[in-house]
């Protein structure tokens, strides 16, 4: 079971509202990601919801039970941080064990949940050494295997692969989707890496200055954006924003277009190369057209478009129209 | 970055060391102050009375107070300034690939666990003792009269041996923060042409900043109580050349027992205390900031 | 910083820096060579170094005089007791400061450390006084409690600058794993910070070891540690240099000993975290 419901959770030091009051449900066995921009607010809400930092009103229940004022080790959650947070005098036995020795559990019973973790995360050899002989993606591993012995409520994931290399990244990535995948557990996963959200989640929450901007599905929020916050945040590269005429020809204040939703060849949009970016299976080319400015386009991997060329480009695909607030029309 | 009730077990946490300190300090500093307002006498117990500001002016009066402050500010600031410098220079040699540095370290620290007592005395007879000590023999030696140290130069002599105690605590922090400083920057200063000189004076001198401050902070704390060091040399004299403000109080408590002065006193290096401790965090407090 | 140097320039730095550091060690040297003189060998002139007449009689006859085993059982306890209770006051103070660091947390310090600047002899009659009143005079227990209370500021000092280094995360991590303040203090923060605690200790011991104002105030005969017996010592044997240095040696040695050898954690503890 993990259903995590907040409602009208507020969060300020001092004077300064870091979140100003969410409501938002996660259900069972979902695989949500918060997702911002740094300081949006997102970690301090996940560590809301561990109850490492008090709420300043509003109210936190994890299966239908107000946890607001518990204490963290009652709340029956694990968390995986950025840091690993291993202890560095134990063992990874000692360390995956740890939690389980807290809940006074017997040494038999830790015994067999530590080997079985140990299994599933391809620890076993390790199990002996010190978090300081281990790498990066192995601490990592401990630091996941230390949360699951416990089967807790949900998962708590704290930029976990921000410290890691970008190969090792892309496995440990998949490694934690597999988990979420077997275990069908709960887990939350703090990130400001939007393809990380936009690869693993169920459910995406964009956070901005402390505010929700839109939840929904990773393909809803990229063929749908409520706002232009989550329509340039999601998708990489950014979306290109059109302003002036040529957004008042859609009948809107700004236009948005994708850079892999615009074609090279006829169009009615010419401009010069500036910088082109060949990466053998795509080339991105910035392109500076009159009237407009500067677009990015996703163009195939094998096009010659080269610094200083004239192209013509054409939109094919969804123009996102937006308002002078920039809400979604 | 933390919760309410961890901030309520931090309270409760802290508290034992709070309320032990604000006892130690508070209650004999308000008998201090009680009695520094009281005539006490124990030579005359059938007097008592308040005496208001009497036991204060009679300080105040006293030339021989005047020279125990100062020789109080001397002892402190000469020592700072003879360990400091000292270790900084023995620090920057110790610090050069030296055969046997560890024994050589070890040989450093020797004087710092050597305790004040034994400290002077090894110095006050076995060294500057104008008879038998080891100076007189070296003064001999070169056909000079032997210098008497503790009678000519008793303030002198007394920083000498408080500087000998203190020099190993200053020479290894120094020492401990010159190690740490990269060599690249070192490195990076000789390809932009600084000489030996600037190399010292621009990157070696404020690297070690803070363990300067450090120095002088601790120095400070445990030089401002210096007593048993005159108490076994000089006795505070000749006459009240090498007379510092608590060994005055001392000698106002047990030679002329007169708590009422002791206590008076007793408030004063208090008050001297707090302004150098205020000027010393006001000055260096900036340093300790990280 | 550790450079080649020319051959020459390594000899030159290895003589003076072998000098610098004899001459700074020569006292204790002669100290402990005097100890082992006959009592006119010791004050002949001019001073005799390889010529003297070498003795064990000092150390017998200073053996045989005092009761040396008491002052030094007593020296041992003071010195342990009062910093293993300054530890359980202070290990709490430091893990609050540390990881709960309020707007004040600086200042607390700075007056904690400040209790220090007050003169001890500013405060003697009172204190004397009190401690009389408790029936503390003469104790190793009074003793125990001046000295740990004395000490306090610094423990807790050094225990913070130890502690700081340790990252919050993990004590948070402590806590989602469900382990209780004592716990996440017990199981986590002591171990991690052990080699911290090991410093404060060391640093501790000695502090208390060569105090030599309190415990000669605040004893006479039963209580009296090493500090004390050297003070008595010295005053009415008057010229017996090699007695003298042989008592001398006697209350340092054991210190020293423990110096040298736990010379790599006391110097760490020495910096009291000023260099990283």
């Amino acid at each position: 079971m993990g259903k995590i419901e907040l409602t009208k959770v507020r969060k300020s030091f001092g004077d300064v509202d870091v979140i100003p009051g969410i409501d938002l449900t996660i259900e069972n066995g979902e695989f949500v990601v918060f997702v911002g921009p740094s300081g949006c607010g997102k970690s301090t809400l996940l560590r809301l919801i561990a109850g490492l930092e008090d709420t300043t009103s509003g109210t936190i229940e994890i299966d239908g039970k107000d946890a607001t004022n518990l204490p963290p080790a009652k709340r029956g959650l694990a968390m995986v941080f950025q840091s690993y947070a291993l202890y560095p005098h134990m063992t990874v036995r000692k360390n995956i064990a740890f939690p389980l020795k807290m809940a006074g559990m017997d040494q038999a019973e830790q015994d067999r949940r530590v080997e079985r973790a140990a299994k599933v995360l391809n620890l076993a050899t390790y199990l002996d050494r010190r978090p300081g002989q281990l790498s990066g993606g192995q601490r990592q591993r401990v630091a996941i295997g230390r949360a699951i012995v416990r089967e807790p409520a949900a998962f708590l994931f704290d930029e976990p692969l921000s410290n890691l290399d970008a190969a090792l990244r892309v496995g440990m990535r998949q490694e934690i989707s597999e988990l979420h995948q077997s275990l069908k557990t709960t887990m939350i996963y703090v990130t400001h890496d939007q393809v990380e959200a936009m690869t693993m989640a169920d459910k995406i929450v964009v956070l901005n200055a402390g505010r929700i901007e839109q939840v929904g599905a990773p393909l809803e929020l990229y063929n749908h954006p409520r706002n232009l916050f989550v329509a340039c945040f999601i998708g990489s590269p950014k979306m290109n924003v059109i302003e002036g005429a040529e957004a008042a020809k859609h009948n809107a204040h700004s236009i948005g277009i994708r850079p892999e939703h615009i074609t090279v060849g006829d169009g009615p949009w010419e401009g010069v190369v500036g910088l082109s970016e060949h990466l053998g299976s795509d080339s991105f080319l910035k392109v500076a057209v009159e009237g407009i400015g500067t677009l990015t386009v996703r163009a195939p991997g094998e096009i010659h478009a080269h610094h200083g060329d004239r192209i013509r480009l054409a939109p094919a695909g969804k123009i996102h129209r937006f308002d002078a607030q920039g809400l979604a029309l | 970055m933390s919760t309410q009730s961890s901030r309520l077990a931090a309270r409760m946490m802290v508290a034992p060391s709070v309320v032990l300190l604000l006892i130690w300090m508070i209650v004999p500093l308000a008998m201090t102050l009680y009695y520094s307002f009281r005539f006490y006498r124990l030579l005359s117990p059938d007097r008592t009375g308040w005496t208001g500001f009497t036991n204060y002016l009679w300080f105040f009066n006293s030339p021989d107070f005047w020279l125990a402050l100062w020789n109080t500010l001397a002892l402190v600031g000469g020592v700072l300034v003879i360990t400091v410098t000292l270790g900084i220079l023995i620090a920057l040699l110790i610090d050069q690939p030296v055969k046997g540095q560890g024994l050589l370290r070890i040989l450093v620290i020797a004087p710092f666990f050597v305790m004040p007592p034994v400290a002077a005395s090894i110095w006050e007879n076995l060294f500057m003792h104008p008879q038998n000590g080891l100076f007189a023999a070296v003064a001999r030696g070169f056909g000079a009269q032997p210098i008497l140290f503790l009678e000519q130069y008793p303030m002198l002599s007394v920083i000498g041996i408080v500087s000998w105690e203190w020099l190993p605590f200053a020479t290894l922090i120094l020492l401990t923060a010159l190690q740490s400083l990269s060599s690249e920057q070192l490195e990076a200063a000789e390809m932009d042409g600084a000489s030996a000189f600037s190399r010292f004076r621009y990157i070696i001198l404020p690297h070690m900043t803070r363990a300067i401050t450090v120095v002088i902070l601790i120095q400070t704390i445990f030089l401002l109580g210096i007593f048993g060091e005159i108490f076994t040399t000089t006795q505070g004299g000749p006459g009240s050349a090498s007379t510092t403000l608590p060994y005055m109080i001392f000698k106002q408590a047990i030679a002329a027992k007169d708590i009422g002065r002791a206590a008076a006193g007793g408030i004063i290096a208090v008050i001297l205390a707090n302004i150098v401790a205020y000027f010393l965090m006001r000055g260096l407090g900036r340093n300790l900031e990280n | 910083m550790a450079r080649a140097l020319s051959p020459r320039r390594q000899l030159i730095t290895t003589i003076a820096a072998w000098s610098v550091a004899l001459l700074i060690f020569f006292p204790v040297l002669w100290m402990i060579l005097t100890s082992f003189k006959t009592e006119p060998s010791a004050v002949a002139m001019p001073p005799e170094f390889l010529s003297a007449d070498w003795t064990l009689e000092n150390y017998a006859e200073v053996w045989a005089r005092s009761d040396y085993p008491r002052f030094f059982w007593n020296s041992v306890v003071i010195s342990v007791g009062s910093t293993l209770l300054g530890l359980v006051v202070a290990v709490p103070a430091a893990w609050a400061m540390a990881f709960v660091p309020g707007r004040r947390t600086k200042d607390l310090l700075m007056w904690m450390l400040s209790t220090k600047m007050m003169p001890a002899v500013a405060v003697m009659i009172p204190l004397y006084l009190l401690f009389q009143r408790l029936g503390l005079i003469d104790t190793k227990f009074g003793l125990v409690i001046a000295l740990m209370l004395m000490n306090l500021p610094i423990i807790v000092w050094m225990l913070y600058t130890y502690f700081k280094e340790i990252p919050g995360e993990i004590l948070e991590a402590a806590r989602m794993d469900g382990a209780s303040l004592w716990n996440e203090i017990v199981h986590v923060l002591t171990p991690m910070a052990l080699p911290g605690i090991a410093s404060t200790m060391l640093l501790n011991i000695i502090l208390a070891w060569n105090e030599a104002f309190w415990t000669i105030v605040l004893t006479t005969t039963k209580a009296a540690p090493l500090s004390a017996f050297i003070a008595s010592f010295s005053a009415p044997q008057g010229l017996f240099y090699a007695k003298l240095s042989a008592a001398s040696a006697m209350a340092i040695l054991p210190i020293l000993i423990l110096g040298w050898f736990s010379q790599k954690q006391l110097v760490r503890g020495l910096t009291f975290g000023a260099v990283k």
